[in-house]
């Protein structure tokens, strides 16, 4: 059986805008997809531990000394919008009435 | 006719060490290739023949005064465009980043670039690395060599079919679920992903970083040798890098394979293989077998559980990763007035990202959701520990496993394109390799009855690296194919 998902709400948590076409072929084919991927749980038992990476390092730990960093310009020379030092954006927060 | 371009790197750091031939001269060749097949083939996205020419002059300049010579000198190269390169565009294959300028160069492409690699431009692929034919391109697929009408497989199909049709002598690219070994399968060249972690990942655009692997297209084995000795080693840049210091893996390339424990994964024989190339592979490996090779079979379980696995681990891997991209920072904007920052952000993403992208975050998204993390997210890492199992009980038998690289040869253009699982088959062979971050490689083993190439993947254990291309290096002496792709008959 296909996976009935709530594409709507799945778009949102992703901040994805989908045109009506791109939700309902996102329904099937997801759907699809996750009626095979959904086999791991076939194998998968409660005494198998996970691997999030399959040659784990740990506490990677580089000299704690200040390197030089981005020049300002640089950093800004791919900004879609930019305001003299900063990045610039629609609102962020809602204005007083 | 053999042009310099078509000689392997090998073969023109002799020339070049011998001084009978100069940078220059390399470049010229590789620039009159690229002006005679390229409108074909359309492997480049971003082309650079000013920077390759001062580059070339510089280093004739430099050897002219006796100074040491690297296996990468002068070598014409291209880099896929998903590794960073300082003041060269690089897109992703995505509208999102069609304008992104890095400011800083990928470690893998600062060694290359460091032992004087001569760089032609930047290679198209499939948007993000996702992909299986190069198709997902924002900026149009690429034709293979072998046949214009043909994928060239992917993701990283440019770099695959620009060393293909000689367009360049290497090629990197990235291998997250076989986007190095199945193009280079496809197109006929030599194909490395190397242990995660050997090759520093700074500076590679992330898809899925667990799986994510830098690795490269080479027209011999023993390139690929020299190559990886370039790009190997820790680097602090990059927290997943291994230890240790560059290796030499060119030494005992030509040890042979008497004694050598192959096993035969008896699973990649099954349905969906064509025939045309499981012909091709048994036959090849006989030739082990007749080189003194222990030819086994042997058994990878879980496997048939691993393409599942993989299509939740790397998309949620992904959705995370790719948040990054909201317009605000670098990259594409949605044009117009937006209510606000996170209208802004929606529009953005939702112009900018193609079909598979947003699939693909959607399925990682969805996957990583409360209420459903266990059931796919947490039960496909538990499936990767079980396949990291199956290749443990392989190696204590085995020194290296043999399959077919890719299930089939070069597929249309078009023909797989509305069919998200069986685009996905593609990589069933190559998967299992990147959720347990060992090393594979795909050599051509021969042609098909349609006359397309064929590759065979060997697999090594963790570091392996050097017994892979021993027996790489073995059968493709054995074969003596010297593939060229028609396209190149009249050049």
């Amino acid at each position: 059986m296909p996976v009935e998902i709530d594409i709507e709400h799945v778009a949102k948590l992703a901040r994805l805008d989908l045109t009506d076409e791109e939700t309902t072929r996102l329904r099937e084919q997801l759907g699809m997809i996750l009626e095979h991927a959904a086999k791991v749980g076939e194998v998968a038992a409660d005494d198998v531990p996970p691997t999030a990476s399959a040659i784990p390092r740990a506490n990677v730990f580089r000299e704690d000394r200040p390197d030089p960093s981005l020049p300002v310009d640089e950093a800004l020379r791919n900004a879609p919008e930019r305001e003299g030092d900063r990045f610039r954006v629609p609102r962020i927060a809602e204005t007083g009435s | 006719m053999s042009e310099l371009c078509d000689l392997t790197g090998a073969e023109l750091s002799a020339k070049l060490a011998a001084g009978e031939v100069s940078a220059g001269q390399i470049l010229d060749s590789s620039l009159a290739r690229i002006e005679a097949v390229e409108d074909d083939v359309g492997a480049f996205l971003t082309r650079t023949p000013e920077l390759a020419r001062e580059r070339a002059e510089e280093l004739d300049a430099y050897l002219s005064t006796g100074a040491p010579q690297t296996g990468a000198a002068g070598i014409p190269v291209a880099v896929k465009d998903v590794l960073a390169t300082n003041g060269i565009r690089t897109t992703c294959g995505s509208k999102i980043l069609e304008t992104y300028v890095p400011p800083y160069d990928a470690t893998a492409w600062a060694r290359l670039s460091g032992a004087g690699a001569v760089l032609m431009g930047k290679t198209n692929c499939d948007e993000f690395a996702m992909g299986s034919s190069n198709e997902n391109s924002a900026f149009g697929p690429v034709h293979n060599p072998w046949d214009l009408a043909r994928v060239p497989g992917g993701s990283s199909g440019g770099s695959a079919a620009a060393v293909a049709a000689g367009e360049v002598v290497w090629a990197l690219g990235t291998d997250t679920g076989g986007s190095v070994r199945q193009p280079a399968s496809l197109c006929g060249v030599v194909g490395l992903k190397p242990t995660y972690g050997l090759i520093s990942r700074y500076g590679l655009i992330a898809f899925a970083s667990s799986l994510d692997t830098v690795g490269t297209f080479t027209r011999s084995v023993r390139d690929a040798a020299t190559l990886l000795s370039v790009l190997g080693g820790n680097d602090p840049r990059d927290a997943t890098s291994l230890e240790g210091d560059p290796q030499d893996y060119t030494a005992k390339l030509d040890a042979g394979i008497a004694g050598l424990r192959v096993g035969v994964v008896a699973e990649a024989f099954g349905e969906g293989v064509e025939p045309g190339v499981a012909t091709a592979v048994r036959a090849s490996i006989d030739r082990l077998a007749a080189l003194g090779a222990e030819v086994g079979e042997v058994s990878l379980p879980h496997a048939e559980y691993a393409l599942s696995a993989y299509y939740l681990i790397a998309p949620s891997e992904a959705s995370s990763n790719l948040a990054r991209y909201d317009g605000v920072r670098y990259g594409f904007r949605a044009p117009g007035e937006h209510a606000d920052s996170v209208q802004m952000m929606f529009a953005t993403r939702g112009q900018g990202f193609g079909p598979e992208v947003k699939r693909r975050i959607m399925l990682g998204t969805y996957a990583l959701s409360a209420g459903y993390f266990d059931a796919y997210y947490g039960q496909a890492q538990k499936v990767r520990t079980l396949i990291i199992r199956d290749y443990e009980a392989a190696f204590a038998g085995f020194d290296v496993l043999v399959s077919p690289t890719s299930p089939t040869t070069a597929f249309r253009i078009g023909e797989k394109a509305d069919d998200p699982m069986a685009m996905y088959l593609n990589d069933i062979f190559t998967i299992p390799a990147n959720l347990a971050g060992v090393p594979a490689i795909s050599v051509p083993c021969g042609l098909d009855d349609a006359g397309l190439p064929v590759g065979l993947q060997l697999t090594a254990p963790v570091l392996g690296e050097r017994t892979l291309f021993r027996a790489a290096h073995a059968l493709e002496s054995d074969l003596g194919l010297h593939l060229r792709p028609p396209l190149l008959a009249g050049a």
